[in-house]
């Protein structure tokens, strides 16, 4: 490996790949056998952060910046003036192994253009994915970002190496599809969708007969979409998300706020603001329906079709729903627990616990760590100091974001530690 | 009755064995410090306790059997915490433990498990921390060397880590605060101290000790993580939250060059 071509080619094909959001790299089973490298059955590590704030897990390349296709959104398109690169498929193994020896990754993320055909690239792919497990003997988690239009058997081959796979649908709906990316169809980014869930499942059930059975994409598929680019709003965007989720098993949807990068007359210009704290609110909402319990569209519907970006979701709900409140915490079933503005799954779980010992007052709630900011107007305990006042939902949100102004300042942040 | 005041070696057996003296003689009140931090109360009789295995397991067994492993894992943590007073606290906590008939790790509104809990935590966090900050750097030898310096004494809680992750390469993770580190041999892993060069920095890289691949590959990784940065997007102050400055110095993403 020539340290100056590989440095060249990093740093044209990291920056290509940086606008991808998937960063995450837990969910796998992958254990370390034989003294093998690397282990990726834990929880997935962040080694660092960038300077934006985002997790840095995996190394997240591109194996080339070329591309056949023109999508207005991507750097990488065919009519974009950038210079090109594109590492050869032994670079990327000897980069992964000698970044992941060190502890600074968990795993390879890799995503390509497309050069010449889908195939084409898609083999390439597949085949670091094979080095590195069958020459290198590396455990650590791979993902594959599948290429629209890619055969069958190349996707089947790719879930037998990599950890995960991801195509990502980047635009929300199909016309805006259109309008930006004109050479893709959404077809082909289904195909591979429906492909992934079979094998899955398959691979799953051949498990129960025979021990020996591979192991096929353990972490699962996700996706990414991409937010503000094409004039949908918030309703359109969780329906997606919800219908692909249901669909097709993903593990995870990921939303990433157009950051522009073109002079195209069909996208938001150059140095127009990053949709930041509407991709929070998003991400919360995906959080509400994946772990909180909560329907999409109890959040967002006909009537509600953009979140709330002075307030959380679950606080948009609960002021819309203020029938359901308050809540008796030392009563109350975990599912309306959950649905207590400023209560995070961890705290529900902790009064569950505590208030088998004991009836909790304020003062314990406190101390658990309960932030009471937001939760005291929407639930009871066992203390005569509360008094059930009759507010509104406007006073209520009042007088909540009157006190919580800097907290609301530091969600403006695409990572998720929320609902805190 | 005089408070008695039982000075232990620092290990965990030690503490336990303590722990073993108190219950034995029925303290009713009894302060137990680190021989290497010890401010003794002027009023008191000083016991020095030898540490004892057998002694210590006998207490750990039955500490166990009172509390949820959770609870077990929980008062280890904040016994590594080392932090002024946790023997105290530690001792109140089991004192209720064994009291009671079910385990009470998860008896929040009880003071000593609610702080017990949260030094734990915080000695959980750092675990994490270090597992995901540790930078190896290859040296000459061909053994991949990291130092930390963490608040906690982390390192008996990372070994299982490294050792899972890391089985095909030599290791040595390094606590220059505490000076002691571990090494992993291929085969098992050993507690080591070592005597640095006076010329030693630990936050460079240089060809006297670490082989000539290995700056290169500092350079590529910096490259990376500079090139993963989306301007528009900067947020320096979530940046810190997640890599707090002590930490920087070591990071071989963070050295200037
Ligand atoms: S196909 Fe992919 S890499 Fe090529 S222009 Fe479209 S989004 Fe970019």
């Amino acid at each position: 490996m020539s340290f100056q071509r590989t440095q060249e080619k990093l740093k044209i094909l990291a920056d290509a790949a940086k606008y991808d959001v998937s960063c995450s790299s837990s969910g796998s089973k992958r254990s370390n056998t034989n003294k093998g490298l690397g282990d990726a059955s834990g929880m997935g590590i962040c080694h660092s952060y960038t300077e934006d704030g985002r997790c840095v897990s995996l190394l997240k390349i591109l194996l080339t910046n070329h591309c056949i296709f023109d999508c207005a959104y991507c750097v990488t398109r065919k009519s974009n003036d950038i210079k090109r690169a594109a590492f050869k498929v032994q670079e990327v193994v000897d980069l992964t192994i000698n970044f992941y020896r060190r502890n600074y990754i968990e795993g390879l993320f890799l995503s390509s253009g497309i050069f010449k055909s889908a195939d084409f690239t898609m083999e390439r792919l597949v085949a670091v994915a094979k080095k590195l497990r069958l020459e290198e003997n590396f455990n650590g988690y791979i993902h594959l970002k599948s290429i629209p239009g890619a055969s069958d058997e190349l996707m089947r081959e790719a879930g037998l190496y990599a950890d995960r796979l991801s195509v990502n649908i980047e635009i929300p709906t199909e016309a805006g599809l259109k309008k930006l990316a004109p050479d893709k169809k959404r077809e082909d980014f289904i195909k591979p969708m429906v492909k992934v869930k079979n094998e899955i499942i398959q691979y799953k059930a051949e498990k129960k007969i025979l021990k020996s059975t591979p192991k096929f994409a353990p972490a699962g598929q996700s996706t990414q979409m991409i937010i503000g680019a094409s004039g949908e709003n918030d309703f359109q965007i969780m329906q997606t998300s919800n219908f692909f989720y249901k669909t097709y098993n993903l593990k995870r949807v990921y939303y990433s706020g157009y950051v522009p990068i073109s002079y195209d007359n069909r996208l938001p210009q150059i140095g127009s603001a990053v949709p930041m704290l509407r991709e929070n609110r998003l991400y919360q909402t995906d959080w509400l329906m994946r772990f909180y319990g909560f329907d999409v569209s109890e959040i967002l519907n006909e009537q509600h079709q953009h979140l709330d970006l002075e307030v959380d979701p679950k606080l948009g709900w609960a002021l819309r729903n203020l029938h359901e409140f308050p809540v008796d915490v030392n009563t109350a079933d975990k599912r309306m627990l959950a649905r207590i503005p400023g209560l995070g799954m961890k705290s529900v779980y902790k009064i569950l616990n505590a208030r088998r010992f004991r009836k909790l007052n304020w003062e314990h709630l406190k101390k658990i760590g309960v932030a009471l900011n937001r939760a005291q107007y929407f639930m009871v305990c066992d203390s005569h100091q509360f008094e059930k006042r009759d507010l509104t939902s406007e006073k209520i949100k009042g007088l909540i974001l009157q006190n919580s102004t800097s907290k609301y300042q530091k969600s403006l942040s695409n990572q998720l530690n929320l609902f805190g | 009755m005089k408070n008695k005041n039982l000075i232990y070696d620092g290990t965990f057996d030690g503490f336990l064995s303590a722990i073993f003296y108190v219950f034995e003689h029925k303290l009713k009140s009894a302060s137990i410090q680190n021989e290497f931090v010890v401010q003794q109360g002027l009023f008191s009789e000083v016991e020095r306790i030898i540490t004892d295995e057998g002694k210590a397991n006998r207490v750990w067994k039955g500490i166990k059997s009172k509390l949820s492993s959770r609870g077990s894992y929980q008062l280890y943590y904040a016994f590594l915490s080392e932090q002024s007073g946790v023997e105290a606290l530690l001792l109140d906590y089991i004192r209720y433990a064994l009291s009671k008939v079910t385990p009470v790790d998860k008896d929040y509104a009880h003071p000593s498990v609610l702080k017990i809990a949260q030094i734990a935590k915080s000695v959980g966090r750092e675990k994490h921390r270090m597992e995901a900050f540790v930078r190896f750097r290859l040296t000459k030898d061909d053994i991949y060397f990291a130092n930390i310096e963490p608040d906690f004494n982390v390192l008996p809680l990372i070994e299982k880590h490294f050792k899972r992750r890391y089985a095909d390469q030599k290791w040595v993770i390094y606590d220059i605060r505490r000076g002691y580190g571990l090494y992993y041999d291929l085969e098992t892993v050993e507690i080591v101290n070592m005597d640095f060069p006076a010329n030693f920095d630990f936050t460079k890289t240089d060809d006297e000790f670490f082989s000539t691949q290995e700056f290169e590959f500092q350079k590529l990784w910096q490259d990376y993580f500079k090139a993963t940065n989306i301007a528009s997007r900067k947020n320096m102050k979530l940046h810190v939250r997640h890599v707090p400055k002590r930490y920087w110095k070591y990071l071989s993403e963070k050295q200037p060059n």
